[in-house]
């Protein structure tokens, strides 16, 4: 731990009465400069992207590249949301359908185990939790293999949503329990145990009380599995083999075709998928990083 | 009860596994945390074994052609020069990526650790990246740097960075260049947040003292700052080389699935998936090499940490 001072009140008088800066404050103009800096790097390639969708292919094609944009068009989205090759409308909806479902699972039986960890004491604890974010860990090309082969060989799944959630199912469990756990641990024991005192079961107090109370916690741990599975590439490109199954991220690069780069489409698609990515993340920032620093912080 | 007091000792009994598990609550919590577990074990821990045993035979799409041949896929990738090379290339991501991130992370959660009017607006917009998926950041960002029309490319071409006609993605080192800028830029917001978090809630008392008692602000970094940001920066770091050792999506759309700059992760996706059906064996031993990989790597760091702990 760091050396602890004493901050005695001669301590504090002598902090207290700094002369005031007289002089311009350089460091404040630094500081305002470098984070215009650092909003343009971040901000930049999304807002690029976005007026990349709406010019026309001829003004894409220009060059110097413009940095307003001269023309307008709506082609790139119409194009991207009926497109055939790829199934861009179909791959939408499937990856909506399969994170939906592998979220509600991922909750259902993330919730239970996290109310385990959070509110109740059991040997093995602390291996349980290694075990679930281990997962974390794996590099998930060593799932692929034999999955793909149980897939196609055994359970002849090859191509449908059940490819998709069950390895969903692993890579979201880790991140819905951690988050539960988090949040669960903040709220206070005594409404429990209140509702156990007046007979409450203790899965019936996980449901009436728990659940409702945390609601919040467990709608910002939804929107977090929504992302990570929405997120994921590679077992939509392994497990998939057509529109069938396929999802959005597998489509975005498959506008482009053999020699030809299909700058406009490809942007409108990319805009379509991240949209309301972003509208989530902005909307739960607070609670996002408030539950992923509680874990790290009190470590 | 009665309250009786015994006096006699009271003979030693053997616990019962059941009795032994209970710490109050009974064998309840194990039916709950079951599920999940269960889940992982035949997901998550089942198909690494089962890679370990596809590994160790021939042609193992055929269900009833495949023989076992030992470590003789392993011999072959090991000799193969585009898997070494892609063992390099995965730790030179690795690292350039992790280090820069975590030095740029630290950089920004320094300028928004005092308060400014907006800086909720600011933290709110620097997440931005993150919530990009990384197939989508990696096209975006192939898009900026592409060779005709790339705005990223005419950028450097004006500062000649790069000559006329030429791009950042042509050449291997480039490639990496590019997919380290890709990766710091998505996720140093992530770095950034975190260190943040932690540096906000070291009292801004310590360091008024410390200053008081005439320490430099290196002095103070070293003495105040490092050690209390410790363990969040562990976890951090742990988290992130695990990601940046198994990237893919990054550098399949980088390269197009070209074979000339691969991860460890693209060159066993493309055994297994691009090649022959005799290649799948040898791309299941890349993804098992690359899995032993990162298992030493977490090992060693948890160990790392709970020395420096002690």
């Amino acid at each position: 731990m760091a050396k602890q001072v004493l901050v005695t009140p001669s301590v504090q008088a002598r902090v207290d009465t700094k002369a005031p800066e007289r002089q311009i404050n350089w460091g404040g103009i630094g500081r305002y400069i470098a984070l215009i800096v650092v909003l343009i790097i971040a901000l930049g390639p999304f807002y690029w992207t976005a007026i990349t969708s709406i010019k026309v292919d001829a003004e894409i094609n220009t060059s110097p590249p413009t940095l307003f944009p001269q023309s307008f068009t709506t082609n790139n989205y119409s194009q991207a949301f009926l497109s055939v090759q790829p199934a861009f409308a179909k791959d939408l909806l499937n990856s909506t359908v399969v994170a939906i479902v592998t979220t509600i699972l991922a909750l259902i039986f993330g919730s239970i185990c996290a109310y385990a960890i959070a509110r109740t004491k059991f040997r093995g604890k602390a291996g349980v939790l290694a075990i679930i974010l281990s997962v974390q860990m794996f590099p998930l090309i060593a799932l692929v293999g034999p999955l793909f082969v149980f897939f196609t060989n055994t359970l002849n799944v090859y191509n449908t949503y059940v490819a998709l959630i069950i390895p969903y199912l692993v890579i979201s469990l880790p991140v819905t329990v951690y988050f539960l756990t988090s949040f669960f641990r903040e709220l206070p024991p005594d409404l429990e145990e209140a509702a156990r005192m007046d007979g409450c079961s203790r899965l019936g107090s996980l449901w009436r009380i728990i659940l409702p109370l945390a609601a919040p916690g467990v709608f910002t741990t939804a929107i977090l599995s929504f992302i990570t599975v929405w997120n994921d590439f590679l077992f939509g490109l392994t497990m998939t083999a057509d529109a069938t199954a396929q999802t959005v991220t597998v489509a975005i690069p498959l506008f482009n075709g053999e020699h030809q780069i299909a700058f406009g489409e490809v942007s409108a698609a990319a805009i379509i998928v991240t949209v309301p990515l972003v509208i989530m993340v902005l909307f739960l920032q607070r609670r996002i990083v408030s539950g992923l620093t509680a874990g790290a912080v009190k470590g | 009860m009665s309250t009786t007091i015994r006096a006699e000792a009271l003979p030693a009994r053997k616990l019962t596994l059941r009795q032994r598990l209970d710490l109050g609550n009974g064998t309840f919590p194990y039916f709950l945390v079951a599920p999940v577990i269960i889940i992982i074990a035949l997901v998550a821990a089942y198909p690494i074994i089962d890679s370990v045993r596809l590994s160790l035979l021939n042609n193992p799409l055929i269900p009833t052609g495949s023989t076992f041949v030992g470590l003789r896929n392993y011999v072959q990738i090991i000799g193969d020069p585009a898997f070494r090379n892609s063992v390099g290339v995965t730790i030179t991501f690795s690292v350039a990526s992790v280090a820069l991130e975590t030095l740029v992370g630290f950089g920004v959660a320094l300028l928004m650790n005092k308060a400014f009017p907006g800086r909720g607006l600011v933290r709110t917009a620097i997440l931005i990246p993150f919530a990009f998926p990384t197939i989508v950041s990696a096209q975006i960002w192939t898009l900026m740097l592409n060779a005709q029309n790339g705005v990223l490319t005419y950028l450097f071409q004006s500062m000649h960075l790069l000559a006329p006609g030429d791009s950042l993605l042509r050449t291997p080192t480039g490639v990496v260049i590019a997919a380290v800028m890709i990766d710091v830029w998505k996720t140093t917001p992530f770095m950034a947040l975190l260190l943040l978090a932690g540096l906000q809630v070291i009292p801004s008392e310590l360091y008024e003292a410390a200053s008081v008692d005439g320490s430099s602000r290196w002095q103070q970094f070293w003495t105040i700052t490092f050690p209390l940001l410790r363990s969040a920066l562990f976890i951090a770091l742990l988290f992130r080389l695990l990601d940046a050792l198994r990237a893919f999506d990054l550098f399949y759309i980088l390269t197009g699935g070209g074979r000339e700059i691969q991860t460890m992760a693209l060159y066993s996706y493309a055994n297994m998936f691009v090649g022959t059906t005799f290649d799948f064996a040898p791309g299941v031993a890349a993804a098992v090499i690359l899995f032993l990989i990162c298992a030493v790597v977490g090992i060693v760091t948890v160990s790392l940490s709970r020395i420096s702990r002690n």
